[in-house]
Order: C-alpha cells, then structure tokens, then sequence
C-alpha cells in the first residue's frame, strides 16, 4: 500500500514538475489550473502521511528508523504547498520553475521514503 | 523577460526575492529543512559515531538559514552579509569535499558537504555560485 503510494506520488509531483516546467518555458506564471495539481499532489501526500502513520501504529518499523520516516513523510506534506505558496508571490514564469523545483525535491523525497521504509 | 510594472519597493532596501531570487529562496529553504534536521536527528541520537561531520551538517544549517533569511529580508546590508555567507559556503563546500576524499577515515558518516555534495545532486557546491552571481547582479545602483 505504501509502496504503491510512494510510486503514484513520485510520478504525481515529477508530471507536476514538467507541467509548471512547460509553463515557465512559455514565460507563463502558474495558474489556477496549475494549483489544481498542485492539490492533487499534496492531497497524494496527505494520503501517503496517514497511511504511513497508520502503517506505524499498527506496529510496523520502518528500516532506517521511525523519527526520520515521520520527518521525511511530514516534509513531503510541505513541500508542494510551500512552493505554491512562494509561486502565489512570484507572479513570473520564475513561480512556476519554483513550483517545478518542488515537484522535483518532493520526487527524490518519495526515493528516500522507499529506502527508509526499506522497499 | 519582462519584469511585473507592480514592483512596489520600500526606499532603500533592495528586494532580493524577485524573479531567479524566489527560486534561491526555495533551494536555500530545502536545504535548510535538510541540513537542520538531518544534523538534528544524527546530533541527538548518534553523535559519537561522526561527531565532526554531524557539526560540519549543522554549520551547514545554520549557515543556509541566514542566507535565505538575509535573501529574504532583502536592503543592501543583507545582500552583502549573503554574499559574504555564500563565499563562506563555497569555502566550506570545496574544502570539506576535498577533505573527505583525501581523508575519508575522519568521516565515517557523510556530512551535506561530503564529496562536494554528491548525495545532494551537487546542490551544495552549485547554489553559492548561482546565488554570488544573483546578489552582485541585485546591487542597487548608486
């Protein structure tokens, strides 16, 4: 569950990342459309945060640790609304390479969350 | 590129998160969160394995916080201690990258800076460079 979880919300935020990348290329900032992913993605996350501390409570352990698979699950919660946030601020097509600098952060976040919970 | 004509600017202080600046903050901050945590996390529970590479790791930390503090707040004060923090960095990234290659044995456990920071995509050694040429270009003119 989680696995598959971790998967769809890697490909979720690096299509995030190409879409706000494309934006950016056309001089575009990003638009509602836009935080409309961004939604989709975050709410990935959210998903992935309660099933991974469901998963916790019911006694499983992750590999490299219980505190650094919380802290990586709740960074990965954060970072696409965090980068929406600054994109809301930046009304460039710079906002929109930020975004997409989050969707790739949050990718590799997902390759981490793999190794921890030892996949 | 077309700057946005609503550029409102207090007298006197330079904005420094505009435009390539927004995405330097948001860089700035993942390492952050990266660099203070991680170091957190191996400080309190580990720190006797690699006590100088877990130090290095929170150096790090503090030292990306108040660039991207610095970045954000903006005003020339701020760009040239940021200018001052990123040649820091630099410093720091080239010679601790170079210090764990010619002496892997001092770090059993990988700081941020390890091998240039490889493990971070090269983020580490890359981003002061970007960000120096970003602050000299962001100088008001006078």
């Amino acid at each position: 569950m989680l696995d598959a979880l971790t998967v769809a919300t890697a490909v979720a935020a690096l299509a995030l990342a190409a879409w706000c990348g494309w934006a950016a290329y056309r001089d575009q900032p990003t638009k509602d459309w836009h935080f409309i992913g961004m939604a989709v993605v975050t709410l990935l996350a959210l998903v992935q945060l309660v099933v991974g501390i469901v998963q916790l409570a019911r006694g499983e352990k992750p590999e490299q640790g219980t505190t650094i698979f919380v802290a990586y699950l709740i960074g990965a919660f954060a970072c696409i609304p965090a980068a929406g946030f600054m994109s809301l601020a930046e009304r460039t097509r710079w906002g929109s390479i930020t975004v997409a600098a989050g969707g790739v952060v949050l990718a590799v976040l997902q390759v981490r969350l793999y190794d921890i919970w030892g996949g | 590129m077309a700057e946005p004509a609503e550029e409102v600017e207090k007298p006197g202080r330079t904005r420094l998160i505009g435009g390539p600046g927004m995405l330097l903050v948001w860089v700035y901050g993942v390492m952050v969160v990266g660099a203070v945590s991680r170091s957190a996390v191996q400080i309190a529970t580990e720190f006797d394995k690699a006590p100088l590479a877990y130090s290095l790791s929170a150096v790090a930390g503090l030292v990306y916080g108040f660039i991207t503090y610095s970045l954000v707040r903006g005003g020339e004060t701020a760009r040239k201690a940021a200018l001052v923090c990123c040649a820091a960095e630099l410093t720091g990234v080239l010679t601790v990258g170079t210090w764990t290659l010619a002496d892997p044995s001092a770090f059993p456990d990988a700081t941020v800076w390890s091998d240039y920071g490889m493990g971070y995509l090269f983020i580490p050694v890359l981003l002061p460079v970007t960000a120096m040429f970003w602050l000299r270009k962001s100088r008001t003119p006078n």
